[in-house]
């Protein structure tokens, strides 16, 4: 099955000879519909790094990305352009939302500067903000709204229109911690409704709402969980 | 120890009788610390000779209820108003997995710190999880149940976060060792290891 993310040995290089530094070192990884991926490791083991490829904010020295079955290093940069307005979704540790502009005009954007009309684009972005379920703030500001509700603006950002890959980098970082958990549990019920995530963290406690979590060292991956557990297996670990 | 206190509270609220009193502190607990009949009867009758419940008469299906007395209303205030002690900590399998871990030669430390990493991680999904499936939290037993599920989640998240710092601390001491017979093998442990995976 192919992925709405596909990298295939992604290996980025800084710097050149003796100075060279690996922040990822052949990585390979699949993210299919549906499935949300925790990748978590100590800071420069590449997490940042995976994202930034992921996102096509970088190339890889080697190996490919692929968003969808569109390798991102084959296209000219417009059409990455497009593919980052088109596919791929942000959620950043600190919202990234502009403030000049409401919840809805922030989720419209991406939409109108991939050419939607106004009108059209704003009715997706009130869909998204019901999915996340605050549609009734698309006339707030971000500065009159709390952490937890901006950052529920910036994924409904993150999904509007058909966007199927949401990189989340940090998101609960900058929230307490039961306002976290429904971040995460937002986050985990859009993927259950079909979005592919990635969600950067190095909590273990938001990891965990994740199918997979991946762990890097020096940009390698040097471990891996495996899928789900059955319901049995559990109730005899919680009781153990 | 917290059961006897816990079933002893429960009936401050009515008088039960045995099977009640398990299903009780299951629905608030959700079997994470399963009981059986056996054991609550047996702290039924603890605490009846300790003058804390007394018997409460049955009913027509010959179910023993018991009721609370003054004195254990005395001691449920007293054990919500006492913090749960600290002062020996419980033994803790895995510090002194890994604190011989270190001593003896030729283990794979940090081989034994990464798969419980790993292990641990599945817990805290397995309780994130059962922590996804859980009801209303406006329920008080709902509410309970995710208290001690959260419970479950920072215990194994604090396991983690010290793994990671034990492999930090490892590395370091690794570094600055003389090089003699340890670090090689070590490395060869560790790359052992890279094969394998």
């Amino acid at each position: 099955m192919t992925g709405v993310l596909v990298l295939t040995g992604v290996t980025r290089v800084h710097g050149a000879g003796e100075a060279a530094v690996h922040a990822l070192a052949g990585i390979d990884l699949d993210v299919a519909p549906g499935e949300l991926v925790a990748v978590m490791g100590p800071s420069g083991s590449g997490k940042s790094t995976l994202l930034t490829l992921a996102g096509g904010l970088d190339s890889p020295t080697s190996g490919t990305v692929a968003v969808e079955g569109i390798v991102l290093g084959a296209l000219s940069r417009a059409a990455l352009a497009a593919v980052r307005r088109r596919s791929i979704g942000y959620v950043f540790q600190d919202f990234n939302l502009i403030p000049a502009l409401t919840a809805a005009e922030n989720v419209a954007l991406p939409r109108e500067l991939d050419g939607e009309a106004p009108r059209q684009a704003r009715a997706l972005a009130v869909a998204a903000l019901e999915e996340v379920g605050i549609d009734e703030l698309a006339d707030r500001f971000p500065d009159d709204m709390s952490g937890g509700q901006q950052q529920r603006v910036a994924i409904a950002r993150a999904i509007v229109g058909d966007r199927r890959l949401v990189l989340a980098d940090e998101p609960t970082g900058a929230l307490d911690t039961e306002t976290g958990e429904q971040v995460m549990r937002l986050l985990r019920a859009r993927c259950d409704a079909g979005v592919a995530g990635v969600l950067v963290t190095h909590e273990a406690r938001h990891a965990a709402w994740a199918d997979r979590v991946v762990f890097l060292r020096d940009g390698r991956t040097v471990d891996e969980t495996g899928r789900a557990a059955t319901a049995e297996s559990m109730l005899s670990s919680a009781a153990s | 120890m917290s059961v006897k206190q816990g079933l002893l509270a429960l009936l401050e609220q009515r008088p039960m009788y045995g099977y009640q009193l398990r299903s009780e502190f299951e629905a608030r607990t959700g079997a994470t610390w399963p009981l059986n009949v056996g054991q609550v009867y047996t702290t039924l009758a603890r605490l009846e000779r300790d003058g804390l419940v007394e018997p409460a008469g049955e009913d027509g299906e010959g179910h023993a209820f018991y009721g609370i007395t003054d004195a254990g209303r005395a001691a449920v205030t007293t054990w919500f108003e006492t913090p749960v002690s600290r002062e020996t900590p419980p033994r803790d399998e895995l510090a002194i997995k890994l604190a011989i871990a270190v001593t003896v030669p030729g283990v794979d430390v940090r081989g034994v710190v990464q798969r419980q990493r790993t292990a641990t991680i599945r817990a805290l999904q397995d309780y994130t999880r059962l922590k996804a499936r859980s009801g209303d939290s406006r329920k008080p037993a709902e509410l309970a149940w995710l208290l001690v599920l959260d419970s479950l989640v920072f215990a194994a998240e604090a396991e983690i976060r010290w793994l990671d710092h034990c492999e930090v601390r490892l590395a370091r001491a690794a570094a600055d060792r003389p090089a003699t017979t340890a670090p090689a093998a070590a490395a060869t442990t560790a790359r052992a290891e890279q094969v394998q995976r």
